[in-house]
C-alpha cells in the first residue's frame, strides 16, 4: 500500500528523521493562510509546492514547482491542485491532484538518494544509498553502478553501528555530517521495520548550506498482509488514487486488476489467472483484467465478478476458467447459471470448468438453458472467447 | 520414489480443529493414511477425524508420535509462530500453506527454521503431493497420477493445469511441489532442481514461474550448470503491466529481468523448453523425452 509523500514524512518525523516544515491543503481558498504559515515558521519567503499523488516523476509532469515570491506559490497552487497531472508512472490518462503540498525551499549543498527495501534474493532488508540524489536509482544503477553502496541487514540482528559507519565513509560523509546521517539511517531502518514496510526512500536526501542533513521527498509503501496490525498505516489508505473498479472488488473480496484489453476473464487462482490472461493473447486477443475469485469462490463471488467485469465498456466477451481444488465446480456453475439469470448479460459469455466435480457441473450449465458457450480444454476455450470477442 | 514426501511420511496438521485444517487434514488422511496427529494450542487430549490426537505443542506431538511433517494451516497473524514452534520441535520438513503472512514474520521463521536443521515449503502454497504415497497439502489429489515427472510450481490452480495437462498427455508424476507465491519462501526452484535431479524415478521436470523476484533467473543457470534431466517451463505473466501486483504478494514486475518475457528468454537460452501456455506443456514434455 502506497502512501503520500505529506503522509510519509510525518512518520518520518516521529521517527526523528529531519524533514522540512510544510502544510497540506485541499482547498484554494486556504492557499495565502497555508503559504503564511511555513513562511512565518522559517522566516523565509521561498516555498516549493508539490502535487500529492501516489505517482513517482511529478516534477516532470509540472507538479512541483518553486515558488520565489507568495504571489508565486499562490498561482502554483492554483495551477497544480485540480489539475490532471501526467507522470511518467500514471500512464497516460494521468492522475487528478486533489492536495498539495507547500514547503519550506532550502539551500541544497549536496543530494543523496537513501532507501530502505525488501531484497527478495536475500531475503532480509537491504540499505541502497548512492551520491547521486536526487535521479531515479534505476538511471544511476545503469549509467553508474559504482555510485550504488549495498548494505544487507541480518533481520535477526538488526542494524548494527559498523554497517552504519561503513555505509557513511562509502558515501564520503565526514565529521557533523557522518554523525547525522549514522542516526538518520538508523532511525529510517527503525521506521522500515517497525511500520512493516516494503520500501522507505528518501530521495533526495540533502545536506543543506547550514549543515543539516534532511528528507526532502519521501516514498513509501507498505506490506498489505501487515496492515491487520498496523492500523495507523492502514489508515492513511488514499482510495482516490487507486483505479474504483479495483476498490469496489477488493470489498468483495476479490483481486481484480484493470487492463486495456475486450476479453473479461474471471479465473480461480492467480497464477492460473495469468496464465489465462497469455493464452488469451496468445490466441490474439488482448485480456480487459486479472481476476482472482480465490479459493473459496461461491454463486455470490461469481455475481460480483460479473458485475466488476461487465462495469468496462470495453469488455466483449467473458471467459470464465476454473479449475476445481478446493473450489468445487459444481458451486461455479450455480454461480454462472444464477448470474447470468439475474445479470442482464448482454456479452457472450465461454465457461471452461475442470477439476472437482466438473462433470456434475457440465450437467448444471447444459440443463440450466442460459446461453452460455462450453469448453473444454483451456486451448479450445481461449480460442472460443476470442472468437466470441470479435 | 519421490522426493521429500512418501507413504511412510508421518504428518501432523498444525491448525486440525479449524475450518480449512480440519477439511485438508481429512483429505490427506484418506490419502496416505499417514496423519498422525494434530496440533491446536488448548485442545491437547482431544481427538478428531476417527481418532487422530490432538496436542497442545508441537513437542508433545512429536514426542507421542516421531512425526517428521507438518502442515500448518494456522491463520496468518500466527503462522510466523507455527513455523517456530515447528522447527524447533525438530520436524524435519514443515509445509505451510498459510496466505497473507507478514514478509516481516517469514523473514525471521524461516532462517530460524533453517538454523535448526529444517526445510519450509512455502508459505501461502498448495503443498506437496506425491501420487500414489502421501498428500501434505491442499491439491486435488484425484487429477494426478503416479509417474515420472517432478513438477514445481509457484501458483496453486496453474499447478493443477499443469498436471491435468501431464496426464493428458500420458505422463504421472513423482512429487508436486507448490513453493508458494510470496516474496520470500522456505525452499527455492534451484534446491528442488537439485531433489528431482538426485531421484531415480523422475524422467523430466516441469517447471512453473511467474513474474517478480529473481528465482527463475537463478533456476534457469542452475538447469545449464546442474540439471541433465529435460525441463519443461512456463513463466505466468507476460500480459501483467510492469509495477502492478497481480494477486500473488511476490507477483509484481519490478525490474526489467523480472518480467515474464525476460525469465522465458533466459530459460530458454539456458536450456530448458520453454512453452507460451499451460496448454501446451503436455505435447512439449512429449516432444522434450523423445529428442
Amino acid at each position: 500500500m502506497k502512501i503520500h509523500e505529506y503522509q510519509a514524512k510525518d512518520i518520518l518525523a516521529k521517527y526523528g528523521v529531519p524533514v522540512q516544515s510544510g502544510v497540506v491543503i485541499e482547498d484554494k481558498a486556504e492557499a495565502t493562510a497555508a503559504i503564511k504559515s511555513v513562511q512565518d515558521r522559517t522566516g523565509v519567503e521561498a516555498t516549493v509546492v508539490k502535487a500529492q499523488i501516489h505517482a513517482g516523476g511529478r516534477g516532470k509532469g509540472g507538479g512541483v514547482k518553486y515558488s520565489p515570491t507568495t504571489a508565486d506559490a499562490v498561482e502554483n497552487v492554483n495551477n497544480i491542485l485540480g489539475m490532471t497531472l501526467i507522470t511518467p508512472q500514471t500512464g497516460p490518462e494521468g492522475q487528478f491532484v486533489r492536495k498539495v503540498y507547500i514547503t519550506e525551499a532550502l539551500d541544497i549543498a549536496s543530494e543523496y538518494y537513501l532507501a530502505v527495501l525488501l531484497d527478495r534474493a536475500n531475503e532480509c532488508p537491504v540499505i541502497i544509498a548512492s551520491s547521486e540524489g536526487g535521479m531515479e536509482i534505476e538511471e544511476v544503477a545503469h549509467s553508474n553502478p559504482d555510485a550504488i553502496i549495498k548494505e544487507y541487514v541480518d533481520p535477526t540482528v538488526g542494524l548494527q553501528g559498523f554497517q552504519l559507519r561503513r555505509l557513511v565513509k562509502r558515501l564520503g560523509l565526514s565529521g557533523a555530517h557522518a554523525k547525522q546521517a549514522m542516526k538518520l539511517i538508523y532511525n529510517l531502518y527503525t521506521c522500515y521495520s517497525e511500520t512493516d514496510a516494503s520500501l522507505c526512500e528518501i530521495n533526495p536526501l540533502v545536506i543543506t548550506d547550514s549543515d543539516e542533513v534532511i528528507a526532502l521527498d519521501a516514498k513509501f509503501d507498505f506490506d498489505e498482509s501487515a496492515l491487520y496490525r498496523q492500523k495507523a498505516i492502514a489508515e492513511l489508505r488514499d482510495e482516490y488514487e487507486e483505479p474504483p473498479a479495483e476498490v469496489e472488488a477488493a470489498k468483495y473480496n476479490l483481486n481484480y486488476v484493470k487492463l486495456d484489453g475486450n476479453v473479461g476473464c474471471m479465473v480461480n487462482g492467480a497464477g492460473l489467472a495469468m496464465g489465462t490472461m497469455d493464452i488469451i493473447k496468445l490466441k490474439g486477443s488482448e485480456p480487459a483484467n486479472f481476476l482472482d475469485v480465490g479459493g473459496t469462490a461461491n454463486p455470490e463471488t461469481v455475481k460480483n465478478g460479473f458485475r466488476i467485469i461487465l462495469a468496462d465498456p470495453n469488455v466483449k466477451a467473458v471467459l470464465i476458467n476454473i479449475f476445481g481444488g478446493i473450489v468445487r465446480c459444481d458451486r461455479i456453475a450455480n454461480g454462472v447459471v444464477q448470474a447470468v439469470k439475474e445479470l442482464d448479460l448482454n456479452v457472450p459469455v465461454v465457461v471452461r470448468l475442470q477439476g472437482t466435480n466438473a462433470q456434475e457441473a457440465k450437467e448444471i450449465l447444459a440443463e440450466s438453458g442460459v446461453d452460455i458457450i462450453a469448453a473444454d480444454s483451456l486451448d479450445d476455450a481461449a480460442e472460443k472467447v476470442v472468437a466470441a470477442a470479435q | 520414489m519421490s522426493i521429500l514426501i512418501n507413504k511412510d511420511s508421518r504428518i501432523i496438521v498444525q491448525g486440525i480443529t479449524g475450518k480449512e485444517g480440519s477439511f485438508h487434514a481429512e483429505q490427506c488422511h484418506k490419502y496416505g493414511n499417514n496423519v498422525v496427529g494434530g496440533v491446536t494450542p488448548g485442545k491437547g487430549g482431544q481427538t478428531v477425524l476417527d481418532g487422530i490426537p490432538v496436542y497442545d505443542s508441537c513437542s508433545e506431538a512429536k514426542a507421542a508420535t516421531d512425526c517428521n511433517v507438518s502442515l500448518i494451516f494456522v491463520p496468518a497473524p500466527f503462522a510466523g509462530d507455527a513455523v517456530m514452534e515447528a522447527a524447533d520441535a525438530g520436524i524435519e520438513l514443515i509445509v505451510c500453506i498459510t496466505e497473507g503472512i507478514p514478509v516481516n514474520d517469514m523473514m525471521k521463521a524461516i532462517p530460524y527454521a533453517r538454523r535448526k536443521g529444517c526445510r519450509v515449503i512455502g508459505p501461502n502454497c498448495p503443498g506437496l503431493l506425491t501420487p500414489g504415497g502421501a498428500k501434505v497439502g491442499i491439491m486435488p489429489a484425484h487429477i494426478a497420477k503416479e509417474g515420472s515427472i517432478g513438477v514445481i510450481s509457484k501458483s496453486g490452480t496453474l499447478t493443477y493445469e499443469a498436471v491435468h495437462q501431464l496426464v493428458a498427455a500420458g505422463y504421472g508424476q513423482t512429487t508436486c511441489v507448490g513453493i508458494g507465491g510470496d516474496p520470500i519462501i522456505g525452499t527455492k526452484m534451484t534446491e528442488l532442481l537439485d531433489m528431482f535431479q538426485a531421484d531415480p524415478e523422475t524422467e523430466a521436470i516441469v517447471l512453473i514461474g511467474e513474474i517478480g523476484g529473481q528465482m527463475e533467473i537463478d533456476a534457469a543457470k542452475h538447469i545449464k550448470e546442474k540439471i541433465t534431466k529435460p525441463v519443461v517451463a512456463f513463466i505466468a505473466g507476460a500480459t501483467a503491466p510492469p509495477g502492478r501486483r497481480m494477486g500473488h504478494a511476490g507477483a509484481i514486475v519490478s525490474g526489467a529481468d523480472e518480467s515474464a518475457e525476460a525469465k522465458k528468454r533466459i530459460l530458454s537460452e539456458h536450456g530448458a523448453h520453454v512453452v507460451d501456455s499451460p496448454a501446451f506443456i503436455g505435447e512439449t514434455m512429449k516432444k522434450a523425452l523423445q529428442g
